[in-house]
């Protein structure tokens, strides 16, 4: 049985996204991975307030990436009777996307894109377009 | 204490009040200048009881400081050499677990606690150590740097290991928690909760002094050097810029402004490493003195002559600023670093082996290097603190002193966060963790900032050194008490490591 990951943030694009991964799975007999990436890094500079006010705001994080994004998303899916897991990480989005389709071993990985132009995605980096890249299976980025 | 901290309250009042009969602004800074060094006088007094040896006076806190940190080497084994590249793996988060991202991390702990210790030791600290002890006090501090890498470790790993975690997920640690909990798990609870009160009293006066008063004072210092001197606008309005360092730190701390806050946690990393590349730059284009610096340094450190005690005096100034700079066995860091969420406290207090290296053994040598090599402290002028090492900078890079303005700034604005921070701690330590007190003590913190910016750099340095090494007569108490749970947390981690069983999560990471 194939394992489709599919990269969501809550933006219309990644809706567009998962649809098209729902798609492709029922074709497949697939199972779904819906991930929630929150961007994070662990080099950045914090404030002693924010350190010790850190795992109370993860926590909240991911609560809302649960509740908010992912828990209607994987009811939507289930209803369409596929087969769907959900896990919310922090991190980089192509990275940790990379690194979710090693550990479960997923066949191909499917985003959304932000429909950047050159400018935009040279300042605020592109999460596609890394993820194309360094990506250990095909990715399918859906427009 | 809080006594003491009415009476000087009232007393600035007082100068407000003299201020206003008289509108000499010389006015307002003597009469704080007069309200305080008597007190701070007292108080040094008591904390720098010396000893003499030959000409130089020995300060017994110091042998204290270095007797632990030559101790907690060997007992340990030479933990700060020996674990030094595990560390490295550690901050560069090859044993992160990915699914727990997101938690503060080893390298965010670290350069939050370095923030805090990074300032004006490194510049003024090195300045005052080499124009009183000559070269051979860089060679001292060096030592005493390597040496401090051990009690950090001790104190960083017990702040996370005792610290408090409360429902709301927030987290409090340091030395205060150490104190009450692990001695009394040890069956001294008595003792560890005196040792705890003593620690926070002199916490809160170390966060009053040298985490602001001596902040605020030096920077000043440095805006009226690069504004003219003497004859500069601001030479007389100490009060003024303290006033307004004041507003600014107020709007962090009291009015939860964050983004200057941010702002600072982003540039202050930025200078660090334009003051290092500077320093380098300066060095490399000396590279021809640079042996006979080397020499002049470890020479000194035997032989010093023309300084007050020879070697010893060299050795004293050296130790001295080390621990004021890298405040290893203070247990100020030990507060900061208690943030970190992990499953091994004896990770964090490894992590924590690097802040006295980067602080002391990296930095500070390179400002000593640079003092030596350009002979600032030689060419007379009696020229002592920040002045010093901007003077050293400024005779190979004209317009350095500017940026250094800046930075002495920036530095002392990052300290004075992280030290209201331990002071606000201890604060609520010692009096209940209530919104009332946390904004009494912040208030008393922005007090305490305009007094520092208007008193001569004597009683501010005597003071805040004075404040911040009592700190050590209770910590390391507790320390020597706890060595044995460290040891054996220790040896359980690293034998467990040994075996493989702790594993590196980094190898998933790449994607092939």
């Amino acid at each position: 049985m194939d394992t489709f990951l599919v990269g969501i943030d809550g933006s219309e694009g990644s809706q567009r996204a998962a649809e098209f991964a729902a798609r492709c799975a029922k074709f497949r007999d697939a199972k779904l991975i819906v991930a929630y990436v929150i961007e994070w890094s662990p080099y950045s500079f914090h404030t002693l307030e924010e350190n010790e006010e850190r795992h109370k705001r993860r926590e909240e994080e991911i609560d809302r990436a649960e509740n908010e994004v992912l828990a209607p998303l994987v009811a939507s899916l289930k209803a369409q009777d596929l087969e769907v897991e959900s896990l919310v990480r922090h991190g980089h989005g192509a990275e940790v996307l990379s690194a979710l389709a090693v550990e479960n071993k997923a066949d191909q990985i499917f985003v959304g894109r932000r429909g950047q132009t050159k400018l935009q995605a040279l300042l605020f980096g592109s999460v596609a377009g890394s993820l194309v890249q360094i990506s250990p299976t095909p990715v399918t980025v859906v427009p | 204490m809080k006594k003491l901290l009415l009476t000087l309250l009232f007393s600035t009042l007082c100068g407000s009040a003299a201020w206003a009969e008289e509108p000499a602004a010389r006015g307002i800074d003597q009469v704080i200048n007069d309200a305080i060094s008597p007190v701070s006088n007292a108080i040094v007094s008591v904390i720098f009881y010396s000893v003499p040896i030959g000409e130089a006076n020995l300060p017994l806190i110091v042998v204290w400081l270095v007797v632990a940190a030559v101790i907690a080497t060997v007992y340990f084994r030479f933990i700060n050499f020996r674990a030094f590249g595990h560390a490295v793996e550690l901050i560069r988060g090859d044993y992160s677990n990915p699914k727990d991202a997101g938690e503060v991390s080893h390298f965010q702990a670290l350069a939050t606690a370095l923030s805090g210790t990074v300032g004006l030791g490194n510049i003024a600290g090195v300045a005052i150590a080499v124009s009183i002890g000559g070269p051979g006090a860089t060679f001292w501090m060096i030592v005493a740097g390597l040496l401090g890498m051990s009690l950090k470790f001790v104190e960083c790993t017990l702040g996370v290991k005792y610290r408090n975690e409360y429902a709301d997920g927030t987290v409090s640690g340091g030395p205060m928690y150490y104190m009450s909990k692990g001695l009394a798990e040890k069956g001294m609870g008595g003792l560890g909760k005196v040792l705890a009160v003593f620690f926070a009293i002199c916490c809160i006066a170390g966060s009053l002094g040298g985490g602001n008063m001596f902040q605020a004072n030096q920077s000043f210092q440095q805006l009226v050097n690069v504004t003219g001197g003497e004859e500069s606008f601001l030479a007389e309005l100490g009060w003024l810029f303290g006033l307004v360092v004041a507003v600014v730190v107020g709007a962090v701390i009291i009015g939860g402004i964050k983004s200057i806050a941010k702002v600072t946690e982003k540039i202050v990393p930025f200078m660090a490493i334009i003051y290092c590349a500077t320093a380098l730059i300066i060095i490399l284009f000396n590279i021809t003195a640079v042996p006979a610096a080397i020499g002049a340094i470890i020479g000194g450190a035997f032989s010093a002559e023309g300084v007050a005690g020879g070697a010893i005096g060299a050795l004293i100034q050296g130790f001295r600023r080390a621990a004021f700079s890298n405040e290893a066995g203070i247990g100020s860091a030990s507060i900061a670093h208690s943030a970190v969420r992990t499953k091994e406290p004896v990770t964090e207090g490894l992590v924590a082996l690097h802040e006295p290296f980067i602080d002391t053994v990296v930095i500070c040598s390179m400002t000593a290097l640079v003092i030596v090599i350009t002979g600032s402290y030689t060419a007379g002028g009696g020229l002592s603190g920040v002045e010093l090492t901007s003077n050293a900078f400024a005779s190979a890079v004209s317009w350095f002193p500017y940026i250094l303005a800046l930075a002495v700034i920036l530095f002392a604005f990052s300290t004075m966060l992280s030290w209201s921070y331990y002071g606000v701690k201890c604060w609520t330590y010692l009096f209940g963790e209530s919104r009332s007190m946390d904004l009494l003590f912040k208030l008393i913190f922005c007090v305490f900032i305009v007094i520092g910016a208007s008193m001569n750099l004597g009683p501010v340095v005597d003071f805040s050194d004075s404040a911040i090494f009592a700190m050590s007569l209770a910590n390391i108490v507790a320390l020597y008490i706890l060595f044995p749970v460290v040891k054996e947390d220790l040896q359980s981690y690293w034998s467990r490591l040994k075996s493989g069983e702790i594993k590196k999560y980094r190898v998933d990471h790449v994607g092939t």
